[in-house]
């Protein structure tokens, strides 16, 4: 007859810690790992965007000093919303590698326009095989690469201010 | 005059948190001192709770549907441009809005109880009713402290933020009234449970009161989930019906068991046995419920389903969940030895079938429990971050749900106390060659296995659900004139058994013909193309329309065999203006017998792509579903129920086979 309350008695204990852990931003349901994470910036090819300078991988391999990469799109809603975040990113002097994801180039050149350039140089990925590369979720989705071209973390989804102080500051002393 | 309405229903729902506590003292203190005056105010206390909730609720709706800005909630889920339906059912589209609903229909629950239980022997009924109104006191305050609706913002914003698209539709719009009241219906059930073990005391006549409620709950439950099956299968534009995510987990788990405790209940109404398993599956019912719609609050599964998440709220919510079901549990482990068997009974009878279907519909429970939470104690246990999908779930329900559906038939034949296969077995068997006959034809007809095999068990349970009914008036035995006499006098209930199988029969049909669906992927330029399933589905015309708060890019495409046009269809994808969020909008042409079914997707250098879905039978899992609501229905209508009397004599007149 104890059993019942045994097995709610476990239940709810386990629950009781997810909720604090969730609290704590320990625990994200919605978190999508990055098997990159960890690893060297993977081989991928991505091309130029006319009159903003272009880059390939060897601007990742091993840049000295953390950088970012953001993939983005001017369809992407979530991309207008985080493009403050990445101008303030940008004021701090930290280089961001922008990759236009499934876009048009004058499309991208008229977001660009519209919600300021936050990124140090574009690429183009007009067909997605980039994105396939890096296992790209969505977009928008940044990567915290440190000065040895090593992934450190991904964040699938608009950066907000509590990934900005949370997480990339910590990582930007870590790596400095 | 007008403007202070959410400030009433604030106040009416603040009045209904002290209402049902009272209510809950009373019943109690009424019952065990057995105080008369004390417990007829219980009753009439649980009356006035749902006067207040009903009260906050309408102010709820009327400041939505005035497009009252100032009031936080409306600001975040409406729009002056919202069609009135949706600013009307919006109120409980948000989940502090549902919360009072689900709080409206608890306490309507508790005045039922005590409106029609007048003949319940009046200290159970007390009981009952205090119970209802210590769970109500509990949401309310919930509601009241942590998901008010009827707060106020200032300065009120232009305009409201507008509902997500995806709930702006007639399906979803009634989907939660009908689950919650499925939901919540358990409560009842759950309320006899406690009161029974505070009593020390379950009898035939407590089977008795109990099943009608569980009865209707489970209609109603039956009814909303086929509901929101049916809204994910047009509106989410994926053209499956069923995706085993945790939301529809969580809605199943109740029906599952509450399936199982209509049953138990008919064996504790009927040999007085099964008392203490029938007890916690009544407090296992309810208990699921509250997971089911509380757990996906907390935001701690992940759901496509799911509300906003905070978990602040979470912990309210668990807390709640552990007095509720922690306390009931405590309950039972303390008073539950004193329910002694007084039945005996023999492993093959009417009875032993009964417990062969509650063991295998608590184990598919217990499977899909496991499987929609592992994630989360993977991720407790070994920080591994794992999902549980589709696959799991069919490897692991399906070997038992075939036995489940085997023995559903068989069920329904044998007679009480004691009996033996052969004669059931015996009214089968061309039943049994019958259903044999359908999968044959169907396996090698179209050279498939599985769906073969589903439309077995399909046959087998609606021929069988017959074989009972022609068993039940002799048909071919007697002549058939005393054949239809018998036929006019059967009790509802056994025509009710019957249906509700052959619902399930029916739905078992309808899952085994989209085992059969074939879909298509295709770009189309106006005027193109595509062959699909032996049909031409060709894309006309491409346009663009405005409705009242969306634009909406439409398209045509005309089906066609052999150059004869079989159906039209207008598949379209809107953005809606306020949520700059765009939706699918399906198209569908069923005959019945198939779904012809077109999802408009995204345009590229002049080419529509277009996603083409042929699926056979899909609409047979819903009417399969809406027949074992009927069932349930006609159960609830049959005569012995409604009077309830709460006398043993009356069960045996009923015959061995009633």
């Amino acid at each position: 007859m104890l059993a019942p309350l045994g097995l709610f008695a476990i239940g709810g204990t386990s629950f009781y810690i997810l909720l604090q852990r969730l609290g704590t931003d320990e625990y994200d349901p919605r978190r999508v790992p990055s098997v990159l994470v960890g690893k060297q910036v993977p081989e991928f090819g991505i091309t130029e965007q006319p009159g903003l300078g272009g880059f390939d991988r060897s601007a990742l391999v091993a840049p000295g000093k953390p950088v970012l990469l953001n993939f983005f799109a001017s369809w992407c809603l979530p991309c207008v919303a985080e493009a403050p975040q990445l101008m303030a990113l940008k004021k701090r002097g930290i280089p961001i590698y922008g990759v236009a994801y499934k876009d048009k180039a004058e499309k991208t050149a008229e977001f660009l326009a519209r919600h300021g350039n936050p990124f140090a140089a574009i690429g183009r990925d007009a067909e997605g095989k980039a994105g396939m590369e890096f296992g790209l979720y969505g977009v928008p989705e940044t990567y915290f690469i440190d000065g040895g071209g090593i992934v450190r973390a991904r964040w699938a989804g608009a950066l907000t201010d509590d990934i900005v102080s949370g997480s990339i500051d910590p990582l930007l002393k870590k790596y400095a | 005059m007008t403007d202070y309405i959410p400030e009433l229903g604030h106040f009416a729902l603040a009045l209904a948190v002290a209402i049902a506590g009272a209510q809950a003292v009373l019943g109690f203190v009424g019952a065990s001192g057995r105080d008369g005056r004390m417990m007829a105010g219980a009753a009439g206390l649980a009356l006035g709770q749902v006067i207040a909730v009903a009260v906050a609720f309408g102010a709820l709706v009327w400041s939505s549907v005035v497009d009252d800005f100032s009031v936080q909630n409306v600001a975040e889920h409406s729009h002056s441009l919202k069609p009135l339906l949706y600013k009307v059912t919006g109120a409980w589209g948000n989940h502090e809005g549902s919360i009072v609903l689900w709080c409206l229909i608890l306490a309507a629950c508790g005045a039922c109880v005590s409106g029609f239980g007048r003949g319940l022997p009046s200290a159970l009924r007390s009981r009952v009713v205090g119970v209802l109104g210590l769970v109500s006191a509990g949401f309310l305050l919930f509601t009241l402290l942590t998901s008010n609706p009827l707060l106020r913002v200032w300065p009120p914003p232009d305009d409201g933020r507008d509902m997500n698209p995806l709930l702006q539709d007639p399906g979803l719009a009634f989907h939660p009234p009908l689950l919650y009241a499925g939901y919540v219906g358990f409560a009842v059930p759950f309320a006899f449970a406690v009161a029974a073990l505070l009593e020390g005391r379950v009898d035939a006549a407590w089977g008795r009161w109990v099943r009608p409620w569980a009865l209707g709950a489970w209609s109603l439950l039956t009814g909303g989930i086929a509901l929101g099956s049916w809204w994910a299968y047009y509106e989410l534009g994926w053209g499956g019906y069923w995706f085993w995510d945790p939301v529809e987990n969580a809605s199943l788990l109740p029906w599952l068991t509450g399936t199982a405790l209509l049953h138990s209940a008919i064996v504790v109404e009927k040999r007085d046995a099964l008392k203490t398993w029938t007890v916690l599956l009544a407090i296992a019912t309810f208990s699921l419920s509250l997971c089911g719609t509380f757990l996906v609050r907390s935001g701690i599964l992940n759901s496509v389903h799911s509300f906003a998440s905070d978990p602040t709220r979470g912990v309210f919510i668990l807390g709640l969940l552990v007095a509720v079901i922690g306390g009931s549990l405590v309950l039972f482990a303390w008073r539950a030895p004193a329910l002694v068997p007084t039945g005996i009974f023999a492993p093959v009878s009417r009875e032993g079938g009964l417990i062969v279907n509650n063991v295998l519909i608590c184990s598919i429970a217990a499977v899909v429990f496991c499987g929609t939470l592992f994630p989360l104690f993977a991720e407790l246990l070994f920080g591994a971050k794992i999902s549980v999908g589709a696959p799991f779930f069919n490897q692991t329900v399906l070997p038992l749900a075939v036995p489940l559906l085997l023995a559903m038939p068989v069920g329904l034949l044998l007679p009480w106390k004691r009996a033996s296969l052969g004669p059931a077995l015996r009214q089968l068997w061309v039943v049994a060659v019958a259903a044999g006959l359908v999968g044959a034809a169907v396996g090698f007809g179209l050279k498939v296995v599985l769906p073969a095999l589903g439309f077995v068990l399909a046959a087998w349970l609606v021929l069988g659900s017959l074989a009972d009914i022609a068993g039940r008036v002799r048909l071919f035995r007697v002549p058939v004139g005393a054949s239809l006499a018998r036929l006019a006098g059967l009790p509802l209930s056994a025509w009710a058994a019957a249906v509700a199988h052959a619902g399930m029969g029916v739905l078992v049909a309808g899952v085994a013909g989209m085992g059969l669906a074939q879909d298509r992927i295709a770009a189309a330029a106006v005027g193109e193309s595509v062959a699909l399933a032996g049909y031409q589905w060709k894309l006309d015309s491409l346009a663009d329309t405005r409705g009242s708060n969306f634009n909406e890019r439409i398209s045509q495409v005309t089906i066609s065999r052999d150059g004869a046009v079989v159906a039209v269809l207008h598949p379209g994808r809107r953005t809606f203006t306020t949520q700059r969020m765009t939706t699918t909008e399906a198209a569908i042409h069923t005959t019945w017998m198939v779904d012809f079914y077109a999802v408009l997707g995204e345009e590229r250098d002049g080419k529509a792509v277009l996603r083409l879905h042929y699926n056979p039978l899909a609409p047979w899992i819903w009417l399969g579903a809406m027949v074992m609501s009927f069932g349930g229905g006609l159960s609830l209508a049959d005569r012995r129920l409604r009077v309830g009397a709460p006398s043993r004599r009356a069960a045996p007149a009923q015959g061995a086979r009633a």
